[in-house]
């Protein structure tokens, strides 16, 4: 099963290392895993996207909880939760494909933010399914370039992660 | 007042009451090496390899349950020490490892014995620092001391560049710390022993099995009231040894790969099973699925709630540090009115000691060639079962594990998790360091002492009276007998050529050397190291039998039940 895990680590030197370490050591998978401070800048939030049994979901959630810098880790998909994630995608646009593509971003409410006589920059955002949706709308020959963010996400309502 | 950071080292030292540590000097450790020099309340013990530095420290916390503290130079010097470090984090071992760095200004510049001391290390410490600025010195060493001890312990370490040694700031050394991240759970929550105390009362073949957790805790005592009063069965790993008297009737032996017959059966086959401090690992349970395919209620007691529902499904799983929470368990089952059932009891004991008359531990000493065992046993009579015993790794480990019966804690020192071969001599020097007066006795093989052997001179200058209990076969003898097993007799490089004369080489150090290679010497050797040459170090090379296998065995990927024993062969 797919789990949002969501960490707020001690904001120091090497504290991403710790987590990525951890999961080639102990042979567990990462999607995905983004990182920033928080309001407080000394703390971190890590969001971390992984895939296993729930046995291996124990493990990683205690594996975590028992990094010394890490505050606190809790698994997002436990409850109800907002998953968002940010996909820049660069597409030849030119001819008929032109506006098709401004038509296909819309329907998936992206914005066009870079434009040049054959390319547009599309700006999308949502959940890592709704992306790769938008992917697979468009002709594939035509993308030239994506990158994505990663996972970020938050529990819904009062479910709040805090120090 | 100002200190310089090698000043504000060896006080935080101090202030730890740190009495021994192990070391090797080197170019960005000089400044602290300085400091050393000019006092005398913490002791530098000069070790003739970074690796044995560790080794040394970790041992002298094994036997003491003070936390270790080693000091090694930048570079090499922290390379070396990774196996020792490595080996003490396999078993939970406190140690404060003070690793030099190159100057703040050359790190990441690939300058002079520069390496990457905080990321190779990561994987094998419990946490480690590198210390950018002088002010943080004190606090940092203040956290290492605190994470090294508290929780599930292991080793820590700081990484202090060169620079920051030189740098001056006010000293003061907190007196407590605390941390948000870091709050280790030690009692156990008192609903989840009820659960398991029901369990223990309701059980009609209960089996309890212990781990390096009880000796680590200090357990030992609370574990031997505990199974005395519900006259359960006990087991213990190889790094549980000595936290149950030995040589007592409710002692099954150790359980696992090279196990009793009635450790390793009575474990497949209870019905209530409760693990304190121990992690159901490879080497204990063989194949899990195999151990999961008989119904069994399993209560487990940990410090770390990661070793709970790791290899095995849990049915009670309690955190908390062991001694704490058998308090509770006593407590409650003291208070509670029922026993545990006596009839089903006395059945689950007639099976057990059907199966401890099978007397797996058997073996023939003839009239030729020295037995291994043979030496161990004679080894524990000679001694009275009192002295600390380390091993290396390997056959020889296993032969001290079931041979030499340990009756008190912290007796048994031997590197279980890791299996590092070359632990045994370093090991005794940090045994009789913590324990000045003690009988010290390394039981080893011609392959894994040559992996330390050049310790030889530091247990020279030291005057350590270690006994070296070396049963020479002349092979890797572990390598050898799976070849023997599972590789059809193909010995690929697991003949030891070229050894070199033990006799001599420990003269050669200083020491007094002897040769045995008659069964009927045995004895008589192992008396004339403990008596005319009490306080001498003592090199005994056994020659002994070349073919002796360790039984019983479980193969890798096995269950607990299905053991080669001797007798089957």
């Amino acid at each position: 099963m797919r789990h949002i895990i969501s960490i707020l680590i001690e904001n120091e030197s090497g504290a991403l290392s710790r987590v990525s370490g951890l999961f080639s050591a102990r042979a567990f998978n990462i999607e995905s895993l983004t990182v920033a401070p928080t309001e407080d800048p000394s703390l971190s939030r890590m969001t971390i996207v992984s895939i296993g049994s729930d046995d291996v979901i124990e493990q990683i959630t205690k594996q975590l909880n028992k990094l010394i810098d890490v505050v606190k880790v809790v698994d997002l998909s436990e409850a109800a939760h907002i998953e968002r994630e940010l996909m820049l995608v660069k597409v030849r646009a030119t001819g008929k494909d032109r506006e098709e593509m401004k038509r296909v971003a819309d329907i998936f409410r992206g914005r066009i933010i870079d434009v040049t006589e054959s390319t547009y920059v599309i700006e999308l955002t949502g959940a890592g399914s709704k992306l790769d949706a938008f992917l697979e709308a468009i002709d594939t020959s035509l993308i030239l370039e994506t990158v994505r963010t990663g996972v970020c996400g938050i529990g819904r309502g009062d479910r709040i992660l805090k120090v | 007042m100002q200190l310089t950071g090698a000043e504000i080292v060896i006080r935080c030292l101090q202030e730890e009451k740190v009495e021994h540590v192990f070391g090797y000097p080197g170019g960005s450790v000089l400044f602290i090496y300085d400091e050393l020099f000019k006092q005398d309340q913490v002791k530098h013990i000069l070790v003739r390899h970074e690796q044995a530095a560790v080794h040394a420290a970790d041992a002298y916390s094994r036997s003491s349950n003070k936390t270790g503290v080693c000091m090694v130079t930048s570079g090499p010097g922290v390379t070396n020490a990774v196996t020792g470090i490595a080996t003490a984090y396999m078993d939970s071992i406190p140690l404060v490892v003070i690793s030099g760095q190159v100057p703040t200004a050359y790190i990441g510049q690939d300058a002079f014995q520069e390496c990457d001391t905080v990321g190779i290390t990561r994987p094998c410490v419990k946490h480690n620092f590198l210390v950018k600025d002088v002010k943080d010195l004190a606090v940092t060493i203040k956290k290492a001391f605190y994470l090294a001890k508290t929780g599930r312990p292991g080793p820590v370490l700081v990484d202090v560049p060169k620079d920051v040694t030189v740098q001056k700031c006010e000293f003061s050394y907190p007196k407590t710390i605390s941390m948000r991240s870091y709050n280790p759970v030690v009692k156990g929550h008192a609903g989840q022993i009820k659960k398991a105390v029901q369990l223990l009362l309701d059980a009609k073949r209960p089996m309890i099995y212990t781990g390096g957790g009880v000796i680590l805790s200090d357990a030992a005592e609370k574990l031997t009231k505990l199974v005395r009063m519900l006259g359960f069965p006990v087991t213990q790993t190889l790094m549980g040894l000595g936290g149950y008297p030995a040589t007592d009737r409710q002692f099954l032996g150790m359980l696992g790969m090279h196990g009793t017959v009635e450790a390793n059966m009575a474990m497949q086959e209870c019905d209530v099973l409760l693990a304190i401090g121990a992690r159901f690992d490879d080497r204990v349970i063989g194949n899990p699925s195999h151990f999961s395919e008989v119904a069994r209620k399993i209560v487990h007691i940990d410090i770390d709630p990661s070793s709970i529902s790791k290899r095995v499904r849990v049915d009670v799983p309690i955190v908390g540090n062991v001694p704490e929470v058998l308090d509770e368990l006593i407590r409650q089952l003291e208070a509670a009115e029922a026993r545990p059932d006596e009839k089903h009891l006395a059945a689950w004991w007639k099976k057990i000691d059907e199966w401890r008359g099978r007397n797996c531990l058997r073996f023939k000493q003839g009239k030729e060639k020295i037995m291994p065992q043979y030496v161990v046993q004679t080894l524990y009579e000679v001694t009275g079962g009192d002295a600390f015993v380390t091993s290396d790794v390997g056959q020889h480990q296993m032969w001290a594990a079931q041979y030499y019966k340990f009756d008190k804690p912290r007796r048994w020192i031997n590197s279980g998790g890791l299996g590092t071969m070359g632990v045994g001599l370093p090991y005794a020097m940090g045994v009789r360091f913590a324990n000045p007066k003690a009988t010290v006795a390394c039981i080893t093989g011609e392959a894994s002492i040559q992996m330390c052997i050049q310790e030889l001179s530091t247990a020279k200058q030291f005057r350590l009276p270690i006994k070296i209990v070396n049963l020479n076969n002349r092979y890797l003898g572990m390598v050898r007998q799976w070849q023997e097993m599972f590789h059809g007799n193909r010995y690929a490089e697991s003949y030891v050529d070229a050894l070199p004369d033990f006799v001599k080489l420990a003269e050669s150090y200083g020491h007094v050397g002897m040769r045995i290679d008659k069964p009927a010497d045995v004895e008589p050797a192992i008396r004339e190291a403990f008596t005319k040459h009490k306080n001498d170090l003592v090199f005994m090379d056994f020659i002994t039998d070349q073919t002796a296998n360790v039984y019983p065995m479980v193969a890798a990927g096995k269950g607990l039940s299905e053991m080669i024993l001797a007798e089957d062969l």
